[in-house]
């Protein structure tokens, strides 16, 4: 009697659980579903030479989103670059050479950073990181491509530190004492045997450190600057950049509904849904490779 | 009994353990409640019951320029007829026209004429909208205060926006070069400085904003650059510009007077960016909504001034 009873419920909650586990993907395959049905029909009224222009006048009917691409990817990337050797070495810190008191401060004050609102940062970014960007380093105006970059490397390394710390963590105990008694010094160790055994994890951890970046809007759009410029010189470093959020954040509050920008501000968010998902991909890639190869989990 | 002591230590661990969980668990249910507390709290509506069925409603909506001034003239309007209730929204000039040629608001707010396209909208739906000049609203061109530069004509205005001229010593400032700021590109005030300022008013001209231009979310974000940036120079509504930015005289042509906005120099003229306010109603108004325009175009002015906006003539 307690046993079929048993049994059934264990049924209803594996079902239960099997479904919000599909609706899941659903609702992602709908969203996607979704952005196509709303941006795909703009390729039919605008010719694709004018979307791959470096001209982005939406009110005048010039739907060139190469810069906003572009400018996406550059702060992105410029991001990365700031915030991997910093994450890299927190996350090194955190679980190699600090003593157990700090790490036990120092993980719950990295998690509470990734809690911050991301309007809180750009405000903050808006008033005094872009004033000392103009002031220190001579820009014409702190709101700058290199403030954005700043900003988003504040905002990714909470995750980069964390999942690379996780990586760090699995490393097993014996390629740390082998290291050592071979007779390496604690700095040998970690650089040439521990942090190269968790490669794979440190890119996943640097990849959805990008995904986080590429997709922020609100903190990217008030420091900035939004000149929807292609940023191809070096000096693009210290002029104001549009990113993909920014622009559909921007003018979708606006836009008439069924218009020909309103469907390209969808065709922007397929192009951002599109590059985060092979982001998100390579990620996946890089567990999934480091299962294969068994050496770690 | 070093066993039961055992015992009592795991039993007041996980009795701990399910205090922190009970502790984590009203503390999440005291911000969930607190949330939806907020967020439900009642609008204030001055002196009326809501269920008053004699209560009419007018629905104002459009213009993000005009959304502080509808406001005003909205409580103003109902601190003097409780029988009405306005309700106003923003959302830009062409979400107000747009959603009064769908019949969803009783009046749009727009700081731009309707265009030929929408008025076309509005007659295939059966609507012939009905224009009224509310207010008049000048555009200054701000620069920070410690910039020596006092006066620009349209044209080395133009010339500023669409990038031909990139440093201040080329108008009579200083050695460094010049930051543009502009609204964002849905904003009627954005399509108003590109038609009269950077094309100076031809119809033919196809010059835009240059490429480097920063476009500012809001105006609070073009108040605060121009507010810290030596090289900045932006564009914004009279009412919003703040004590702590410098405003530019400008003329119309290199023979003409270099004029500061106010409403002294909109009113005659002189002043060359001003623009009128319109609302538009689906066909003739009348009733509530008549008496309601009717009584921004008397007495309603009164509050123009206040809000840095001009009043019409009268």
């Amino acid at each position: 009697m307690h046993d079929t009873r048993g049994r059934w419920m264990e049924f209803a909650i594996e079902a239960l659980i099997r479904v919000l586990g599909i609706s899941t993907i659903g609702i992602v395959l709908l969203i996607f579903a979704f952005l196509l049905r709303e941006g795909l029909p703009v390729f039919f009224q605008v010719p694709l030479t004018n979307f791959l222009d470096v001209r982005w006048y939406p009110t005048f009917g010039m739907f060139g989103a190469l810069p906003l691409l572009l400018g996406s990817a550059f702060v992105t990337f410029t991001a990365i670059a700031i915030a991997l050797p910093l994450g890299v070495a927190t996350a090194v810190f955190v679980r190699e050479v600090a003593p157990n008191w700090a790490r036990e401060i120092l993980k719950p004050l990295i998690e509470v950073l990734a809690g911050i609102p991301s309007v809180v940062l750009g405000f903050f970014g808006m008033t005094f990181i872009a004033p000392r960007v103009r002031e220190i380093l001579g820009a014409p105006t702190g709101l700058t491509a290199f403030t954005g970059a700043l900003v988003l490397a504040y905002m990714s390394l909470p995750t980069i530190i964390s999942v690379a710390e996780d990586a760090l963590d699995a490393v097993p105990k014996s390629y740390r004492d082998a290291g050592l008694a071979i007779g390496a010094t604690q700095w040998q160790t970690i650089w040439r045997v521990v942090v190269p055994a968790a490669r794979s994890g440190i890119v996943t951890a640097v990849m959805l450190g990008m995904g986080r970046a590429i997709g922020e809007t609100m903190a990217v759009m008030m420091v900035t600057g939004n000149a929807a410029r292609m940023p191809l010189t070096l000096d693009s470093f210290f002029r104001p950049v549009r990113t993909m959020t920014a622009t559909i954040a921007a003018e979708m509050g606006e836009v008439a509904k069924g218009s020909v920008h309103y469907r390209a501000l969808f065709a922007i968010g397929i192009l951002l849904f599109v590059v985060t998902f092979f982001i998100n991909l390579t990620a996946a890639r890089a567990i999934f490779t480091k299962r294969r190869r068994g050496g770690l989990r | 009994m070093a066993y039961t002591t055992g015992i009592k230590e795991h039993e007041s661990a996980h009795k701990r353990g399910a205090m922190a969980r009970r502790r984590l668990f009203l503390g999440i249910l005291l911000l969930i409640l607190s949330v939806w507390l907020l967020s439900c709290r009642p609008k204030p509506l001055p002196g009326q019951g809501s269920t008053d069925t004699a209560v009419e409603t007018i629905e104002n909506k459009g213009s993000d320029t005009m959304v502080n001034l509808a406001l005003a003239w909205a409580e103003a309007y109902m601190q003097l007829h409780p029988e009405v209730r306005i309700s106003v929204t923003g959302g830009g000039s062409g979400t107000g026209i747009a959603a009064m040629i769908n019949g969803t608001v009783d009046i749009a707010n727009a700081s731009r004429e309707m265009k030929p396209e929408e008025i076309a909208a509005a007659k295939a739906n059966g609507i012939t909208p009905v224009e009224f000049v509310v207010a008049r609203d000048a555009i200054a061109v701000v620069v920070h205060p410690s910039n020596p530069v006092q006066q620009l004509t349209l044209q080395q205005i133009s010339d500023i926006y669409t990038g031909k001229i990139t440093n201040w010593r080329e108008v009579g400032g200083e050695n460094r070069p010049i930051v543009l700021l502009s609204r964002e590109s849905n904003s009627g005030t954005y399509v108003y400085f590109l038609e009269h300022v950077v094309r100076l008013g031809k119809a033919d001209s196809d010059l835009l904003f240059s490429p480097d231009t920063l476009l500012m979310p809001s105006s609070e974000g073009i108040s605060c650059e121009v507010r810290q940036n030596p090289n900045a120079i932006g564009y914004d509504g009279l009412g919003y510009v703040t004590p702590d930015q410098k405003v530019i005289a400008v003329a119309k042509d290199a023979s003409s007077p270099y004029v500061l906005p106010s409403v002294a120099t909109v009113n005659d003229g002189t002043y060359p960016i001003a623009r009128p306010l319109y609302m538009y109603t689906a066909g003739e108004p009348h009733g509530q909504i008549k008496a309601y325009l009717d009584w921004i175009l008397s007495e309603g002015q009164t509050q123009v001034t206040e809000l840095g906006f001009v009043p019409l003539l009268r």
